[in-house]
């Protein structure tokens, strides 16, 4: 190696160190939060490294018999509100990329755009009027703004990708439609349904602004419960932590072992934008 | 073979993004022509809604605090994701692993980061004064000053979404072709004239859309503000989307949050027209000057 290269390398490492370091010293820091009593959260200087570890503070939340309901509750909006986007989005992206229909994704660039609070207040009173308030069923609806054109967008982007030949062969053979969609071109598309799932998925577990207006006490979805536990407790840090921490867990879980899916997911989409 | 049988397939999602995205719109601009409170009966009152949006201080003080907000969220992010691009563009060990911990803070749940950076702005045990206090800086107020608020909040918005862009970025460097750079290393170009005279040029398009869509996110940007400040201290970081939320669902003034929610949305579409006709600007001038 030369002088040069010896330069460039721990140019490179160094760099590396100080692109990384935030990301990874903020969640270590969230960690060492949650894992601390009072006393060292209250400590100056910072203790970083806690001499007793306080599993208690982890304990006490998932011992609260409120926070299984929150945690039902996120599972089964994220759940209902992705899979019916799945249900509609599939094969609606498989017909606007057949049609070669591109002017229709305008509908999705402008729901992009639209701040999420904007639906909820037209939507806020259609749920009151229909009485549903009170119940999960607005929640998920309203998940559907998040979810439907994430699905939409990335499965016209994979269709359009998917060879045609096979799809002509089996029209030729007397398949419809139909049969062709279920048979031949959705198995190809797995991958691309694999993509659109697990970005659904985090968007719409990780939504607060839906949940903060339409959620009461027993209908929070986690990010919402966790919001409420600061007003309680203002100043107890380690219980906060450990929340927040179980709250996004599944998220970091997924954006460590699924991330060639949520990178080709966001990239696809931004750079189709243009 | 292509008569119009593929539209079953697509009637389904027509339906719902009929209900839940176009009928809520209609909806939205019918509502900001009445007075509608909940729990009052509402009135028909033409535009006097928008007049009102011309003379609420609190409303043109937001749009300023937006303008700032998104300035700072869109700048500082395309300067870093550049930066970490062209270094995750190289080959080192670990790298896989490593963009995928860079890329954590992005897809991490907003609220619960929010919570975790609040304890950390703490003026008097947060560790972020307690690091400024190790190379000699007195501590700060952060969020909890008005004049420091804004960058604190960047400060976050910048942690959490610089990822994005080094994504798009990285797609961009991917595409470029190597002979550009074997000929300048033959010419014995530096670093950086390497890449502000190739690199740069070659991603424009990638960092023109990053910088796209991270104007629509800053401009949108709720979750981070609302459970860091609420908008707060007295109202010095209230952004448009706060302000819109107090109104709708603090005062519950529907009408007149709806006005703010269309003002809002072409307020969006606007900035968006700008950066287009911005971008077209610069391709006209490089075309002009054979650049």
């Amino acid at each position: 190696m030369t002088p040069r290269q010896i330069i460039g390398k721990i140019g490179l490492w160094f760099s590396v160190f100080v692109i990384v370091s935030p990301a990874i010293l903020f969640f270590l820091w969230m960690a060492s939060l949650s894992l601390k009593f009072e006393i060292d959260n209250a400590a100056y200087p910072p203790v970083f490294i806690p001499e007793h570890v306080a599993w208690k503070n982890y304990a006490d939340v998932l011992a609260s018999n409120r926070f299984l309901t929150y945690f039902i509750n996120s599972l089964v909006v994220t759940g209902s509100a992705t899979l019916l986007a799945l249900l509609v989005g599939v094969p609606a992206g498989y017909g606007i990329a057949r049609m070669a229909a591109h002017k229709s994704a305008i509908v999705i660039l402008i729901a992009r755009i639209t701040p999420g609070l904007s639906y909820l207040i037209p939507l806020f009173l259609m749920f009151q009027w229909l009485g549903l308030l009170g119940t999960l069923v607005p929640q998920i609806i309203i998940h559907l703004v998040v979810t439907v054109p994430i699905v939409i967008w990335i499965m016209i982007g994979y269709f359009e990708t998917t060879p045609l030949e096979l799809e002509e062969a089996a029209l030729i053979d007397g398949a419809t439609r139909w049969q062709v969609f279920r048979h031949v071109a959705l198995p190809i598309a797995k991958p691309g349904i694999a993509v659109a799932f697990i970005l659904a998925v985090i968007f719409s577990w990780n939504n607060f602004v839906f949940g903060i207006v339409l959620a009461g006490r027993e209908t929070r979805t986690l990010p919402v419960a966790v919001y409420n536990m600061i007003s309680f407790d203002q100043l107890s840090w380690g219980p906060l932590a450990a929340a927040a921490l179980i709250v996004t867990f599944p998220v970091l879980l997924l954006t460590v072992f699924a991330q060639r899916q949520i990178v080709a997911g966001l990239t696809a989409g931004a750079v189709k934008g243009g | 073979m292509r008569p119009p049988s593929y539209w079953p397939f697509v009637v389904p999602a027509l339906v719902v993004v009929l209900a839940i995205i176009i009928f809520p719109w209609v909806f939205t601009i019918w509502m900001s022509l009445n007075e509608w409170k909940v729990g009052s009966s509402t009135t028909f009152v033409g535009f006097s809604n928008y007049l009102r949006l011309t003379k609420d201080p609190r409303f043109i003080e937001a749009i300023g605090h937006t303008l700032v907000y998104t300035a700072l969220s869109v700048l500082l992010p395309l300067v870093l994701g550049t930066f970490a691009a062209v270094v995750f563009h190289q080959k080192f060990p670990g790298r896989g692993f490593l963009r995928g911990v860079f890329i954590m803070p992005m897809m991490a749940t907003p609220v619960a980061i929010a919570l975790v950076w609040t304890m950390m702005f703490h003026p008097q045990l947060g560790v972020l004064n307690y690091l400024l206090s190790l190379v000699g800086i007195p501590a700060q107020l952060w969020v909890f000053h008005p004049a420091t608020v804004i960058p604190s909040l960047v400060l976050v918005e910048t942690w959490q979404w610089t990822p994005l862009v080094m994504l798009i970025v990285l797609g961009g460097l991917a595409a470029i072709p190597s002979e550009p750079y074997e000929s300048a290393q033959i010419d014995g170009a530096s670093i950086w004239q390497v890449f502000r005279f190739i690199t740069l040029p070659l991603i424009m398009p990638f960092l023109f859309i990053a910088g796209m869509i991270r104007m629509i996110d800053a401009v949108k940007s709720f979750d981070i503000i609302f459970a860091i400040t609420q908008g707060g201290p007295g109202s010095a970081s209230e952004t448009i989307n706060i302000y819109l939320y107090s109104v709708a669902f603090s005062y519950y003034d529907l009408g007149y949050g709806s006005a703010i929610a269309v003002v809002f949305f072409l307020l969006i579409v606007l900035l968006a027209a700008v950066m287009l006709y911005a971008r077209q600007r610069m391709l006209w001038t490089e075309i002009a000057s054979g650049t």
